[in-house]
């Protein structure tokens, strides 16, 4: 199904990469008088903004008309029990509250380990000049070396937070 | 029309996205941890047919819609930056559990808290945007 996407687009005479957008949005509110690095045509890049919105509204259209209300995610009970040991319950929906719900939201910690992702998250596609579509997806499917790289850098990274950093974030 | 195909891609792609659980913080925990094999299977299908048509692409020279010859843009050379950036960006993606395509999707379906994820994702790739010319690449 991925596939087909990527293909999609590529039919269309575009590709698969979505974190395009983020620099794209920068360059569309403006910043690109500040920082030469978003002073671009950010308009030819107005398909992949649609195809944002367009997975919004796929989230959307998956949770009212696609879903049972309450299905959990069944991951398997290894995670299930290595979670519980963070202080995060076994899964009652597609998100932990611990993360997601208002009251983390509202919390200093909950607030600040949402924003340091999204930092490093923005940051750190830009960097390595793609996220899981542009270089596991498209990249890797194209044969291409930097991709195969990036994608051991995501694994490294992953593997920190997973292993060195959440049980810090998350202690008991 | 000329935006149509986009907007249906893209809610094909948040319809998938979220159908196949890869938005969700505990499949992304799952895969970091190697304790299932979904995530696996979800990119390394993708990966595998993802291959296969470009190399069927390449082979028959086949065009896009306007008849264009389809190319891939191959990526520029490099080491370092791949590294260090994936390194940093698989810091954010095992941390909230979303990468910049399920963030969005996520948001659709619901789960708010994702847009401040959103913005500050926003945000990291400005100070990239930023610091460029002063990081080693």
């Amino acid at each position: 199904m991925i596939a087909a996407i990527m293909f999609s687009l590529v039919f269309f005479g575009q590709s698969f990469g979505f974190s395009s957008n983020l620099r794209t949005i920068c360059a569309a509110i403006g910043l690109g008088k500040k920082v030469k690095f978003f002073d671009f045509d950010w308009r030819s890049n107005s398909w992949n903004l649609v195809f944002l919105v367009g997975a919004i509204i796929g989230g959307f259209i998956a949770r009212q008309f696609l879903s049972e209300p309450g299905a959990a995610v069944q991951i398997s009970s290894a995670t299930v029990e290595d979670l519980a040991r963070l202080g995060i319950g076994a899964p009652t929906s597609l998100q932990p509250d611990e993360l997601f719900g208002w009251e983390a939201v509202f919390s200093v910690k909950g607030f600040l380990v949402l924003a340091v992702s999204g930092l490093l998250i923005g940051f750190g596609t830009r960097y390595a000049a793609g996220c899981t579509s542009g270089h596991a997806i498209s990249g890797l499917s194209n044969l291409q070396w930097p991709s195969l790289v990036a994608v051991v850098g995501f694994f490294i990274g992953g593997l920190i937070m997973t292993f060195l950093i959440l049980p810090l974030i998350f202690k008991q | 029309m000329k935006w149509m195909k986009f907007l249906l891609t893209g809610i094909a792609f948040g319809i998938v996205m979220a159908k196949s659980e890869a938005i969700s913080w505990f499949r992304i925990q799952e895969m970091f941890r190697f304790q299932a094999f979904h995530m696996y299977g979800i990119i390394g299908t993708a990966v595998v047919l993802g291959a296969i048509g470009v190399a069927l692409i390449k082979q028959y020279r086949i065009r896009d819609f306007k008849g264009n010859p389809i190319q891939f843009q191959p990526k520029e050379k490099g080491f370092f930056r791949y590294l260090t950036g994936g390194a940093i960006f698989g810091l954010g993606w095992a941390l909230s559990g979303a990468c910049p395509g399920p963030i969005v999707v996520n948001i659709g379906y619901g789960f708010f808290a994702m847009i401040i994820v959103f913005i500050f994702a926003n945000a990291g790739t400005f100070l990239y945007g930023y610091f460029k010319d002063k990081l080693p690449h």
